[in-house]
């Protein structure tokens, strides 16, 4: 799976878990500040990314996460090993 | 509309009555025990003859596998749990000057840190599903104190801290936090008790007796209902009016 897969289910998953507008996400979006998702949504769409991703995200490396692309970019690092 | 209910230590007093009534209510129920699997059988069968439905599930909920374990059978036998009724207590009185370490850290295990595993591992379904409840059976001894009940009353005293916390971390979720705190409730708990303390006891309430498991188990309804969907983060005393 590639960045793009990644980054294209990433978005999908945001949309259906979290009820996000679609045009709104983009890598560079800040999960707080430009989609407005609180901590407890950033926690459910961890859980989503496990799941859809098989990978296990420990929460040191997930109170890092402020973008769209930061999670993106702990997937893709997950998903390498 | 019928959910899926775990009530821990669900086989006797008033868990059982919990289980019962939410039996009744039209939920699926697992009865969880740690010991006593014929108790636990025994209210299986009276929710299933009463024309509900319920499983047993053995787990010491004071020990991480084992909640994790039970969450696994429910969630395959009955789905996910969307109703958690943090019941299971132990106590282990004595003054504190003679209180062993064990015996703090057993009550405090089984009657508080189990509220935080099963909480945390019913939580995940219940925010996708955006609806839940949790109630914690609390004791008015964790509200006014009592002595020889340090650990007793410090876990049910933790429980509504631990409550109230969640409530406002999941209230934009649809799930609801309370805590169901009753006063002298005539169980086996305390059966113990001898009869000057029970006579003692009735009078200490406004009602003038012990209240009835099933008294409690009809609070614990109303919270697990629907219709509570506004109220969290609570602490609702089933006591008789008590004056200690």
């Amino acid at each position: 799976m590639d960045r793009a897969d990644i980054e294209s289910k990433m978005t999908e998953l945001l949309v259906s878990e979290l009820g996000l507008e679609k045009e709104k996400i983009n890598p560079g979006a800040s999960f707080e500040e430009d989609l407005e998702v609180d901590s407890l949504g950033v926690v459910e769409l961890l859980m989503a990314l496990e799941d859809e991703f098989g990978v296990k995200i420990p929460d040191e490396e997930a109170e890092e996460l402020l973008t769209v692309g930061q999670a993106i970019d702990l997937v893709e690092k997950k998903l390498a090993g | 509309m019928g959910r899926v209910a775990l009530v821990t230590g669900g086989s006797r007093g008033i868990g059982r009555a919990v289980a019962e009534r939410l039996g009744a209510a039209g939920h699926a129920v697992a009865v969880n025990y740690s010991r006593r699997a014929d108790a636990a059988d025994e209210v299986v069968r009276s929710i299933r003859s009463a024309g509900g439905s319920a499983i047993p599930v053995g787990a010491d909920v004071s020990e991480v596998e084992a909640v994790a374990a039970m969450f696994e059978t429910v969630g395959s036998e009955l789905g996910q749990v969307e109703i958690l009724i943090n019941n299971a207590g132990i106590t282990r009185d004595g003054l504190l000057l003679r209180m062993g370490e064990e015996d703090w850290d057993r009550v405090l295990a089984v009657n508080l840190k189990s509220a935080y595993m099963c909480s945390k591992a019913a939580l995940r379904s219940m925010i996708r599903g955006r609806w839940g409840r949790i109630v914690s059976i609390g004791s008015v001894s964790g509200l006014s104190g009592n002595p020889g009940q340090a650990n007793y009353a410090a876990s049910k005293a933790g429980l509504i801290g631990f409550s109230k916390s969640l409530a406002k971390e999941v209230g934009s979720r649809g799930i609801t936090v309370n805590v169901v705190a009753p006063g002298f409730i005539a169980t086996e708990m305390t059966e113990g008790l001898g009869e000057v303390a029970v006579n003692a006891a009735s009078e200490s309430t406004s009602v003038g007796r012990l209240g009835t498991p099933g008294e409690v188990a009809s609070a614990v309804e109303y919270l697990a209902a629907d219709d509570a969907s506004y109220i969290t983060g609570q602490v609702l005393v089933v006591d008789g009016g008590l004056a200690l």
